[in-house]
């Protein structure tokens, strides 16, 4: 009887998922989808704590609230602009009670393996689960539960690096330590010899060794990943929690936690194949780190760099009819969004057409510029993606880049052997006039030297993008 | 070696190949000169400048052609001239090659080096000695100031107690070097400049000028002006209809139009037809500065300024250079002197005709008694080639369709490969496995597929609350925790009751923060 129900609820919570995750097609049924992750949520939680196995229901009950306090006092108080690093933060929890639960599973199964027959019998929920298999189901579970370890280990320590690369505790540049991918390979063979050694004996040695090989792997992967690829990692990582919840789920034959797992692990790997897409990068040459494959010497850039004060940039956001905003990440550290915003509406209500040009690896997290944007209350209406806004450059007067560079970068188009060569960019050079708001003559985290800069009609706005904004914004009335 | 200047012979010509200036740059060179007495009393130089700047005064023509090694000098030389040549002398000029060949065959029979000015290759190098665009410049200016003369009106719109006077508005075709020139003079005076090129990579550089380019309706992949040495070419009859009906349609409204169209070696191309010129208004004015190849302008009288019936004058002058002789002679001096400069790369007065040199070669038209126009090609280009853009081909309904069907069949091919090589999988795991596994193996398979069919259709803005909101359900590892935490063994509660609390904070932060997030999406 608690049993079926148990099932039931989790028939009903997985198809509560489902719905949340698609109501995410659009800004205004998403506010919905919220709401059945939530109800899904607790309906799991309660039907598991009712159902079979559970017990300590006190303890259990304290520790989610009191880990739901913590949760709930960092979501009021993350800013916007660090949202990338809340993601990767969270996901390393994740990886790591993944981490616990297969370690878990691996206690609990050595327990019963040692009581006899008739202890067996007695017992119930996860346990019973365990006594009542079979030589060959004992098998399958090390190697789900060993596989499950082993990618919230990745999931783990390959979060905690992100969370520090975004947080700007750990440096943003691509490092790796001498040995390279030989480094990594050779710790997934270790691993490998682990699961096979672990498949054979069932000690806690092989297990632990690979847990070990496993937390190296995602340290040093993610080390070895620049800061401009992090959209791509945090979609990775997401991926990631998705597959080792599923594998735990695997191993304790819980059918909610595998589609759930599957859920997020696809979500996760659709996104990142679409922010490589984006970048027009192999996920491999993503994950490998750094960039790759150029064929030959970088086109000269000719020109110089012609600055602009705050004046003439209002002069010329006056005499503008159409304005298209590009925001990048460089508006995020600056934390310009609200001025940005400011600008926006100061501008629209002298009857300009402002929009916004939102590129789909612009800042370090998949829809990060919408977030920000949204944020400071720019209707999202008039925010485009790449693709429908490109085509309207050469009819704008201005374009605006706040702290973008490598996806306005028209050497993507015009210079084959750029390292970013066939990626798609917003041609922001092709309205009459580019202002770029940016820090100095640097170049952006690829390090790339960017031909728009020296264009004709592009004028720098150097400067913090903060600053910048407060000091144009006095001009503009 | 001594550089000599003889007078012009050519009647009305006031230009001279060297001035005060350019024979003391001469000098520095290595180089004696001379000049012919009172060459130089048109251009507003007398003999007492030269004698001051150190150039000797020969009386005669004759002699100075006998004593001079290098005789540089302005206009296309006539026989008497050409005679004069010797084996060992080199003559630096206007030629005109293409339509001298008399004139070649003397100098050759002479054996006297011919280097023609106007054969001066188009590269950034040889700028410097291009006398075609020192000349074409001073004739765009006087072109504007001859029109001015002629003009009864302002050039400027004004507003004065007297009443409104409207702006001149001045029509230039042809946005070489002269054109350009044209187009600056007439915005600085205060018309309305309109301008015109069969070149449409020009139009940057008319704007820049503050004339407004006069665009046709007319597509037709544009001769890339690169591969003609940057010069114009000849155009298409269909696109040269377009072009005379865009021209009749400005007629009636333009006061002045400058034509500047020359093509190299051509008679100028007809572009100003007899019906245009009588559909303009009385007092406007027609410059033609392409008269010397007739005109560019049918009615137009070569050296002379007529007025048609309704009242248009038309100027047909070929002598505008000449007309502004100091500034013309100043810049002309100065082109020669940089090609000696060129020809004297030791700086020791003596002349070294390198024929491996591009520009040297390029202007030389005969050399040691060999005529060697026309010149080869040049080594570098004079403009760097536009890339080729690639068009996307217009396709037909059928290649479409076709496409289409292509696309399908792979797409079907893709997807029934996918499927089969999926499910042979799929039959392998359950030859070996028991099954429990399958069971739960089906649920996985059929919800990884749920979630790519899902998560496709999320927005690209919503990405970032997709990841909070995965990032909560993943919390769903807590089921295992929960499960787990009831066993008997200390240490797998402790491990449990971790992962639970870790799960916990990810359920609460995961969801509120995408609330919050969700919540600030609005619309205007």
């Amino acid at each position: 009887m608690e049993f079926g129900f148990t099932t039931a609820a989790y028939v009903v919570a997985a198809v509560l998922f489902i719905l949340s995750l698609g109501g995410l097609s659009g800004q205004e049924s998403a506010k919905r989808a919220v709401w059945y992750g939530i109800v899904g949520m607790a309906l799991a939680v309660f039907a598991t704590l009712i159902g079979p196995g559970a017990g300590l229901w006190l303890l259990s009950v304290v520790l989610i609230a009191a880990g739901g306090m913590i949760g709930y006092y960092v979501a009021q108080k993350v800013q916007m602009t660090e949202m990338p690093q809340l993601v990767a933060a969270m996901h390393s929890l994740v990886g790591l009670a993944a981490v616990f639960v297969g370690f878990n599973a691996h206690l609990e199964l050595g327990n019963v393996m040692a009581m006899d027959h008739h202890a067996r019998e007695g017992l119930e929920g996860f346990a019973a689960l365990l006594a009542h298999k079979s030589p060959v189901e004992v098998s399958i579970l090390k190697v789900e539960l060993a596989l499950g370890i082993w990618i919230g280990a990745v999931t783990f320590t390959g979060s905690i690096i992100a969370y520090g690369k975004l947080a700007g505790k750990v440096s943003s540049a691509a490092t790796k330590l001498p040995g390279g991918h030989v480094l990594n390979a050779g710790a997934a063979i270790i691993s490998v010899l682990c699961l096979v050694w672990y498949f054979s004996s069932g000690a806690f040695l092989p297990l632990m060794i690979l847990t070990l090989m496993a937390l190296f792997i995602g340290y040093h992967l993610i080390m070895g990943i620049g800061g401009a690829d992090m959209p791509v990692v945090v979609s990775m990582l997401n991926s990631y929690s998705g597959w080792a919840a599923a594998a735990i789920g695997f191993s304790l034959g819980n059918d909610l936690l595998i589609v759930v797992g599957a859920l997020v692990g696809s979500s996760g790997a659709i996104l990142s194949y679409i922010m490589c897409k984006a970048m027009n990068r192999s996920f491999i040459s993503v994950i490998l780190g750094g960039f790759g494959g150029t064929t030959g010497p970088a086109m000269e850039v000719e020109g110089e760099q012609v600055a602009i004060d705050a004046e003439g940039v209002a002069t010329a956001l006056d005499e503008a009819d159409s304005i298209i905003i590009i925001p990048g990440y460089g508006m995020a550290v600056a934390q310009a969004q609200q001025n940005v915003a400011e600008l926006t509406r100061r501008l629209r209500a002298k009857g300009k057409e402002v929009r916004f040009a939102i590129h789909p690896v612009a800042g370090r997290l998949p829809g990060h510029m919408n977030v920000l944007l949204a944020e400071a209350k720019v209707p999202y209406d008039i925010v485009m993606e790449m693709d429908e806004i490109n085509d309207d450059f050469p009819e704008t007067d201005v374009a605006i880049v706040i702290g973008s560079n490598d996806i306005v970068n028209p050497a993507a188009q015009e210079d084959p052997n750029s390292p970013i060569a066939g990626m798609p960019v917003l041609e922001c050079w092709k309205a009459k006039q580019v202002f770029v708001s940016k820090r100095g003559q640097g170049t952006g985290y690829s390090g790339i030297e960017n031909p728009l800069f020296f264009k004709e009609n592009t004028r720098m706005f150097y400067g913090d993008a903060k600053a910048s904004l407060d000091t144009l914004l006095t001009l503009i009335n | 070696m001594k550089i000599g200047t003889p007078k012009e012979v050519f009647d009305g010509e006031n230009r001279v190949a060297m001035t005060p200036d350019s024979a003391k740059q001469l000098q520095k060179l290595g180089y004696t000169c001379a000049i012919e007495s009172g060459a130089g009393a048109k251009a507003g130089f007398s003999d007492a400048d030269y004698e001051a700047a150190g150039v000797e005064i020969i009386k005669t023509a004759a002699a100075l052609w006998k004593e001079a090694d290098i005789v540089a000098k302005v206009r296309q030389p006539n026989e008497t001239e050409l005679k004069r040549l010797t084996k060992t002398k080199t003559l630096i000029s206007f030629f005109n090659p293409g339509g001298n060949e008399a004139g070649m065959e003397l100098a050759k029979s002479k054996g006297a080096n011919v280097i023609a000015m106007e054969m001066v290759p188009r590269i950034s190098r040889a700028q410097k000695m291009d006398a075609l665009s020192s000349m074409a410049n001073i004739a765009g200016y006087r072109a504007v100031i001859e029109a001015g003369n002629n003009f009864g009106r302002f050039f400027t719109g004004q507003i004065t107690a007297a009443g409104k006077v409207p702006p001149a508005k001045v029509l230039v075709v042809g946005a070489g070097v002269a054109g350009l020139a044209a187009i600056g003079t007439s915005t600085s005076l205060g018309a309305i400049t309109l301008a015109f090129d069969v070149r449409p990579e020009v139009a940057e550089q008319v704007e820049s000028m503050g004339a407004e380019f006069v665009y046709l309706d007319f597509e037709e992949e544009a001769a890339d002006g690169a591969s003609t040495g940057g010069y114009a070419s000849v155009q298409s009859e269909e696109f040269r209809n377009a072009q005379l009906a865009k021209f009749r349609e400005l007629a009636p409204e333009v006061d002045i139009v400058i034509t500047t169209a020359l093509i190299p070696n051509r008679e100028a191309p007809e572009l100003w037809t007899k019906d245009m010129v009588e559909a303009m208004k009385p007092g406007s004015v027609i410059v033609d500065l392409a008269a010397e190849k007739g005109g560019n302008c049918k009615l137009t009288v070569a050296d002379e300024k007529i007025v048609t019936d309704n009242g248009v004058t038309i100027i047909g002058y070929t002598d505008f250079p000449s007309r502004m002789a100091a500034q013309a002679s100043t810049l002309y001096a100065t082109n020669i002197r940089h090609m000696m400069t060129d020809l004297t790369p030791e700086k020791d007065g003596q002349i070294v005709h390198d024929m491996e040199d591009d520009v040297i070669r390029g202007a030389t038209v005969t050399f040691e008694g060999d005529i060697t126009f026309p010149p080869p090609p040049p080594k570098i280009q004079a403009i760097a080639a536009q890339p080729k853009k690639e068009e996307p081909k217009e396709l037909t309904p059928e290649e479409k369709r076709a496409a289409e069907t292509a696309a399908f069949k792979a797409q079907t091919k893709q997807q029934v490969t996918l499927l089969a090589v999926g499910a042979a999988l799929l039959l392998g795991v359950g030859l070996v496995a028991p099954a429990s596994f399958m069971q739960h193996f089906i649920v996985f398979v059929l919800a990884v597929f749920v979630g790519f069919q899902v998560i496709w259709n999320v927005s690209h803005s919503l990405h970032t609350p997709l990841m909070a909101v995965t990032n909560a359900i993943s919390s769903i590892i807590i089921l295992g925790a929960l499960m787990q935490i009831g066993s008997g063994s200390f240490l797998v509660i402790l491990l449990a009751a971790a992962s639970v609390f870790m799960a916990g904070i990810n359920i609460f932060g995961g969801f509120l923060v995408t609330r919050r997030m969700l919540a600030m999406f609005q619309k205007s």
